[in-house]
């Protein structure tokens, strides 16, 4: 007991290079598992926000820009799909439920999603979650809005939408105010952040409108548009929901092959697995960076024991003079080392989870992306303690150096 | 009773260091005996008492202390033996600075259960220890102070004597202890050292350079009589680095 409290001692003795030496053990451990958690809560949020919908139909294209702008609104679509053959398709006998999906314009840097009611009905979000609403309901007015919870939480009740994306839009739709017909329930996913409304209204925005600009003089009332033909002549994609699920991939062969049109369709669960496939060589790179700090952070700690250990020989001599083994001198450097690692370890996994607390609610608001905070997962725990084992190895480095020492010094005492 | 040494025929070579060693035809030391080892530097006092301590093990020949050959035993009971039977106190810088001084003194118990025993146990060691610094004339303030870095050279031998001291050992070997003192203190501290050695029944065998202390020991030897160097190359070679 009382060589291991000199041998606290003796790190407390040294507590300044000792703590900066934690420090910089904390600070990459909290790297490494913070790359880790970014990670997989990004998998998590992007698996979680689509489960239900078997084919997702849009022009022709990459599945992945399809799988990212039809379901998280992440950059455009390259063409549209005509309304003649979405209707075909939906009337296609192994399909239950069809979603027409029209989407280009914003509001307030929201993404507006125009779609039918059935939306509400069929989109399921985390396996089986239903869209729910918190007040209101599905729009059944032209001029009627659902809000996703984020957006309701930023604006009013009043609302215009602007042509094109972004923040700022010089070119807004002002002439026709919509209403806030119902607010959805918080889902964190992107629809948190998507203004619905019906297909109609989207074509009746765009009335007036050639070329995507206002044509002056000619400017159409609100009741003029409610009288004319707002049939849409074009979506951007489809969600489609089959009676069952054998017939996926001989429908989405059927869709490929389509003959009046260029169509592309996917299956969610396979384009999200190619959208992992091209991601994971960054997350390869990051995790590899991250491992790295974690080494440079080890070899530190090497150099902080390594340069203490000349004089040390002194405390050495003094141990082997009262009994120790080399090998207890050689014990109490390794467990140092590996204190001094677990010590690394903890205080990084507590300023992760603190930091993780602190930056959830920018993360979610910038980038959408819903980081759960849980537990430390198995294989969280066996990166921790794969650094707690390579501290120790790490720590042998100078153990043996004094264990040498101590047996080449003798009964000599060194300074 | 068997000698508390006895040397017979040791040879000892340091490994990898360019052939130095030394052999010890007889050597041998009764118990309570305070012995005055005169050598100067490079007689090779460092290992002879690295040999007697058993932190070596010699080539060839037997090394008695209190009739157990430590020669024949493995490098853990020879460590092990060293806790148990010998103190040892050394030129300086015997004391860990960031411990207490109650601390550095019961290190000497660390690794010995039944020198544990002795001092009292879990329960009796520290007062043992205070009773050992305060007979050795440390004051009562610095004993119960906490770092033994704040203390003088001369109270921190005295720190030292205690640690070798505490449990009642059979030996004592001590290295030039009072070479840092004046000599006013080497007097008071020797005469302080012999009480409490036989107190605990223990023997000394001092090391030193210095010849005027002969009056206090029972017996004063030349260490160059007594273990002759072997250098690679056959002159008397110089003693392993200076300390």
């Amino acid at each position: 007991m009382i060589v291991l409290r000199l041998a606290l001692q003796s790190l407390v003795n040294r507590w300044i290079t000792a703590l900066l030496t934690v420090a910089s053990i904390a600070f990459s451990v909290m790297l490494l598992l913070g790359v880790e958690k970014v990670r997989t809560g990004a998998r998590d949020s992007f698996a979680n926000t689509i489960s239900g919908t078997d084919i997702i139909v849009g022009a022709r294209s990459g599945s992945i820009q399809l799988l990212l702008y039809s379901v998280f609104r992440i950059g455009n679509a390259t063409n549209n799909i005509t309304w003649a053959s979405y209707e075909e398709i939906a009337r296609q006998p192994e399909v239950a439920w069809a979603i027409p999906l029209s989407l280009g314009d914003s509001h307030r840097g929201f993404r507006v999603l125009g779609t039918t009611p059935d939306y509400f009905k069929h989109y399921r979000y985390r396996r089986t979650n239903t869209l729910e609403f918190t007040s209101g309901k599905a729009f059944t007015d032209l001029f009627d809005a659902v809000l996703g919870a984020d957006v309701a939480a930023k604006l009013g009740d009043k609302m215009v939408v602007a042509h094109g994306l972004g923040d700022v839009s010089f070119v807004e739709h002002d002439d026709k105010p919509f209403r806030v017909a119902g607010i959805l329930k918080k889902t964190g996913t992107p629809i948190d952040r998507t203004v619905h409304v019906s297909l109609e209204a989207i074509e009746a925005i765009h009335v007036d409108w050639q070329s995507g600009a206002r044509q002056p003089g000619q400017e159409i009332s609100i009741e003029d548009v409610r009288s004319l033909d707002l049939k849409p002549k074009a979506i951007t994609a489809a969600l489609l929901g089959l009676k069952s699920r054998l017939s996926t991939f001989r429908l989405q062969r059927a869709i490929s092959e389509y003959p009046r049109e260029p169509l592309s369709a996917i299956i969610p669960g396979v384009a999200l697995q190619e959208l992992w496939d091209l991601v994971s060589v960054a997350e390869t790179a990051l995790t590899a960076v991250s491992i790295m700090v974690v080494v440079t952070a080890l070899i530190g700690m090497v150099v902080m024991i390594l340069t203490t250990l000349n004089e040390r020989r002194r405390e050495m001599a003094i141990l082997r003079s009262v009994g120790a083994r080399p090998s207890t001198v050689l014990g109490l450097l390794t467990a140092e080392a590996g204190f001094l690692t677990l010590a690394g370890v903890a205080l990084g996994t507590a300023l992760l989870y603190l930091s993780l607390a602190m930056l959830r609610p920018v993360v979610d608001r910038l980038y959408g992306l819903n980081l759960n905070i849980e537990g430390l997962h198995w294989h969280e725990w066996q990166m921790l303690g794969a650094v707690v084992v390579a501290g120790l190895l790490a720590g042998l480095l100078p153990a043996l150096r004094a264990y040498r020492l101590s047996v080449a010094d003798g009964m000599t005492i060194r300074t | 009773m068997p000698d508390v040494l006895d040397m017979t025929d040791v040879t000892f070579r340091w490994p990898g260091r360019s052939g130095f060693g030394m052999t010890v035809d007889r050597f041998t030391l009764a118990p309570r005996e305070k012995l005055l080892l005169i050598g100067p530097s490079g007689s090779g006092k460092s290992t002879l008492l690295s040999l007697i301590a058993g932190i070596v093990a010699p080539q060839s020949g037997r090394i008695a202390i209190l009739g157990t050959d430590i020669a024949r035993l493995s490098a853990a009971q020879r460590d092990r033996f060293r806790a148990e039977h010998l103190g040892v106190i050394f030129q300086m810088f015997n004391l860990l600075p960031y411990g207490t001084v109650v601390d550095n003194v019961l290190l000497s118990l660390s690794f010995a259960k039944e020198r544990r025993k002795r001092a009292g146990g879990q329960t009796g060691e520290r007062g043992e220890a205070t009773r050992l610094l305060s007979r050795l004339g440390l004051e009562e303030k610095l004993i119960s102070g906490r770092s033994a870095a704040s203390l003088s050279v001369g109270q921190q031998q005295r720190v030292a004597a205690a640690r070798a001291l505490i449990g009642r050992p059979d030996l004592v070997i001590a290295d030039e202890p009072t070479s840092a003192l004046d000599r006013n203190r080497q007097i008071a501290f020797l005469d302080l050292l012999f009480g409490e050695l036989d107190a605990a029944g223990a023997a000394l065998m001092m090391v030193s350079h210095d010849e005027t202390l002969a009056s206090s020991f029972d017996r004063v030897a030349d260490l160059t009589g007594i273990a002759r160097i072997l250098g690679s190359d056959g002159v008397p070679a110089s003693e392993e680095p200076a300390s």
